[in-house]
């Protein structure tokens, strides 16, 4: 029985092969749309979870300086009053694993390979608990090297490609503002931060380095902020407390007065920029939808024709024995063919999308295979929901009236 | 006693327009014997092609009984109306009514279609039907390659195909020539003395309904004459 019917459909959508292929166009669209926003909103979501893992967990940023301070506002890290000490002080709370300085700022750096204008972090060993950075060769600086600022560097990977070429940087000089340093480890590759900057174009060095030598005057014994990971995501209300309380009590702000500093929560602003990529996958896909409802109507319009069309043909079939739910399943599996039809050149199209939005726009897309799938399932209830009611229409014709249509 | 086939009692039809109900048939009683050759003749206008639509279960009485193979029809679902056209009746139409999109060998199986029969079953019975009726050779053209004649021999070969109890035909010269109409009442007497199918055709051509044995003729929704044909024709030759 469905094997005929199909057969049939197919040679129906045949005859009218330009109508056939103008209202699919519909789905197709549709379908392209939403699978091609789709794998743009996946391919965001999956770029922050990755930048969030690489990040770091349970972090906060302390900051000098107030939001608000009396009637003059001043700018994050615009007044100077953090310094090393806070960060070894804050390391010693409960719950916090790592607390680190960082004195940070840019600079020329030359090797006999190359020059490279990058950014330096005077930092302490702490920056590599904390941000969950590991060394793919070397090893890192100590204690000591932090507290008899010596010149030493790790580098990342955008600096050894730069400045090293294909030799092993590691015991190797490299010149900062003319200041020779060891390089005495290789910093493993982490890809792009949030905001989209090479994580891997940077170099570390001790903080006293920084302050005394590379940065000298500019921060004196001061950082621009102290970076703190909690040892669980649970601890973090707790420590984000002790440090506020510590940090007041260091800073000597009495009761009333504003806090000079400011601590931000990192897995907050992690937490929201994944939602903002997941509600804007939800509107962009919701947009594309709307295109596949207007591909429905439009399935809908041209299956009510072909029904009209066809009325002699229906009063035809069934005089010779065609039920009501004979004529029903033709149109219906009609207007299904017409909509997977289109889904399916739609899926085509839309990872197409997805590929050249990738190669063009330099935006992260991922097709999932849900998407495809939902699709589908999409396209089946908009074939069937739009097709019903022309089948039905068709279905309930009277054999008589249906015969003598003109 | 000859079985009855059809069973018409006091058989009417109303047309609902707009301007009021309509009579067509004012209450038509007859039988029909499996077997039997009828004609049905009448002027224009008079209500044959009311009457076989409903007879054909293409259509519905107004009021009266109409029983097929011992059924009443009135009872009856659209499901079992559409199962009665499909094996128990063939219609064939004045102006053929085959699907243009369609080769002359699937049009001819088509109600195998709806019985759910396999490809190789429906096309063994098409090509059968086929040769029956003089259209060997013809199964993969489409009707608009063939003549009328041969047209009008693929709708009898369509209404043949589900051997059906009885054929109705509605005026099935009606668009053909005169050679060409006798060749169709050739083929359609042959039906009916070789294969035994009970015929009932409509006409308004004397000469066409000369080839049935009974003759039923309709005046303004009412029977007019019922009874051989032959009689019929010699008392008005005298
Ligand atoms: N669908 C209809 N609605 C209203 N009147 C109709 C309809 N079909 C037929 N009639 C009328 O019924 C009468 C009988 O028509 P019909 O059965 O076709 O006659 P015949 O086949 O004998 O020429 C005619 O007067 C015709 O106008
Ligand atoms: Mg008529």
């Amino acid at each position: 029985m469905i094997g005929p019917m199909l057969a049939e459909a197919f040679s129906a959508l045949g005859a009218n092969r330009l109508r056939s292929v103008l209202t699919m166009l519909g789905m197709v669209i549709g379908v392209g749309a939403v699978i091609t926003m789709l794998s743009v909103g996946e391919g965001t979501k999956a770029q922050v979870q990755a930048t969030i893992e690489s990040m770091g967990s349970n972090l906060f940023i302390v900051q000098a300086g107030s939001a608000q301070s009396g009637a003059v506002r001043t700018g994050a890290g615009g007044v100077q009053t953090l310094t090393a000490s806070d960060a070894e002080a804050i390391a010693d709370l409960p719950n916090v694993t790592a607390a680190a300085p960082v004195a940070p700022g840019n600079a020329q750096v030359v090797t006999s390979y190359g020059n490279w204008s990058t950014q330096i972090m005077g930092t302490t060993e702490d920056m590599l608990v904390a941000r969950n950075w590991s060394l793919s060769s070397g090893y890192s600086f100590s204690d000591s090297d932090v507290r008899s600022a010596s010149r030493v560097a790790l580098i990342g990977r955008t600096i050894v490609t730069n400045l090293f070429g294909d030799e092993d940087p590691v015991g190797q000089t490299i010149r900062i503002r003319n200041l020779p340093f060891i390089v005495q480890g290789v910093l493993a590759g982490k890809g792009q931060s949030l905001d989209g900057r090479d994580q891997d174009d940077t170099i570390l060095v001790p903080v006293t380095t920084a302050q005394r030598q590379l940065f000298a005057g500019r921060f004196g014994d001061t950082v621009r902020f102290i970076m703190v990971q909690a040892s669980s995501t649970d601890a973090m209300s707790q420590v984000q407390a002790d440090m506020t309380a510590l940090l007041r009590d260091r800073h000597r702000i009495g009761e009333g007065q504003d806090d000079d500093f400011q601590i931000r929560n990192l897995a907050a602003m992690a937490d929201s920029a994944a939602q903002t990529a997941q509600v804007m996958t939800l509107m962009l896909a919701a947009i594309a939808s709307i295109s596949l409802i207007v591909g429905g109507i439009g399935i809908m319009n041209i299956m009510l024709v072909s029904v009209t069309e066809r009325t002699r043909e229906i009063g035809i079939r069934m005089a010779i024995g065609a039920r009501q739910r004979d004529v029903l399943l033709q149109f219906l599996l009609e207007a299904l063919m017409l909509s997977l039809l289109g889904c399916l050149i739609g899926v085509a199209l839309g990872v197409g999308g997805a590929w050249l939005i990738k190669l063009l726009g330099g935006l992260d897309t991922v097709v999932t295979p849900e998407s495809v799938i939902l699709a589908f399932a999409v396209a089946t209830g908009v074939g069937v929901f739009f097709g019903y009611y022309p089948a039905r229409k068709a279905a309930r014709l009277k054999p008589i009236d249906a015969l003598r249509y003109q | 006693m000859p079985e009855a086939l059809i069973r018409v009692q006091g058989l009417k039809k109303s047309y609902v327009s707009p301007a009021g109900s309509v009579e067509i048939l004012h209450g038509l009683d007859f039988q029909i014997n499996a077997g039997e050759f009828v004609a049905v003749m009448g002027p224009s206008g008079s209500g044959k092609s009311t009457m076989m639509n409903i007879l054909g279960c293409l259509d519905t009485a107004s009021s009266g009984t109409f029983e097929i193979a011992g059924k009443d029809t009135s009872k009856m679902s659209s499901d079992q109306l559409a199962g009665l056209r499909n094996d128990v009746i063939g219609f064939v139409f004045q102006g053929f009514n085959l699907l243009q999109r369609t080769t002359i060998e699937d049009n001819v199986a088509l109600p195998l279609v709806y019985r759910s029969a396999d490809k190789a079953t429906r096309r063994a019975a098409a090509r059968e039907i086929l040769a029956k009726v003089g259209l060997d050779g013809y199964a993969l053209s489409r009707p608009n390659q063939i003549s009328g004649g041969q047209q009008q021999r693929v709708a009898i070969a369509r209404a043949l195909v589900g051997k059906p109890k009885i054929l109705f035909a509605d005026e099935p010269t009606g668009n053909l020539d005169t050679t060409t109409s006798h060749e169709i009442m050739d083929l359609f007497t042959g039906l009916n003395r070789q294969d035994g199918i009970t015929l009932m055709i409509v006409t308004h051509e004397a000469d066409i309904a000369q080839y049935a044995d009974r003759l039923i003729r309709l005046v303004d929704g009412r029977i007019d004459y019922d009874g051989p044909a032959r009689a019929y024709f010699q008392e008005r030759a005298a």
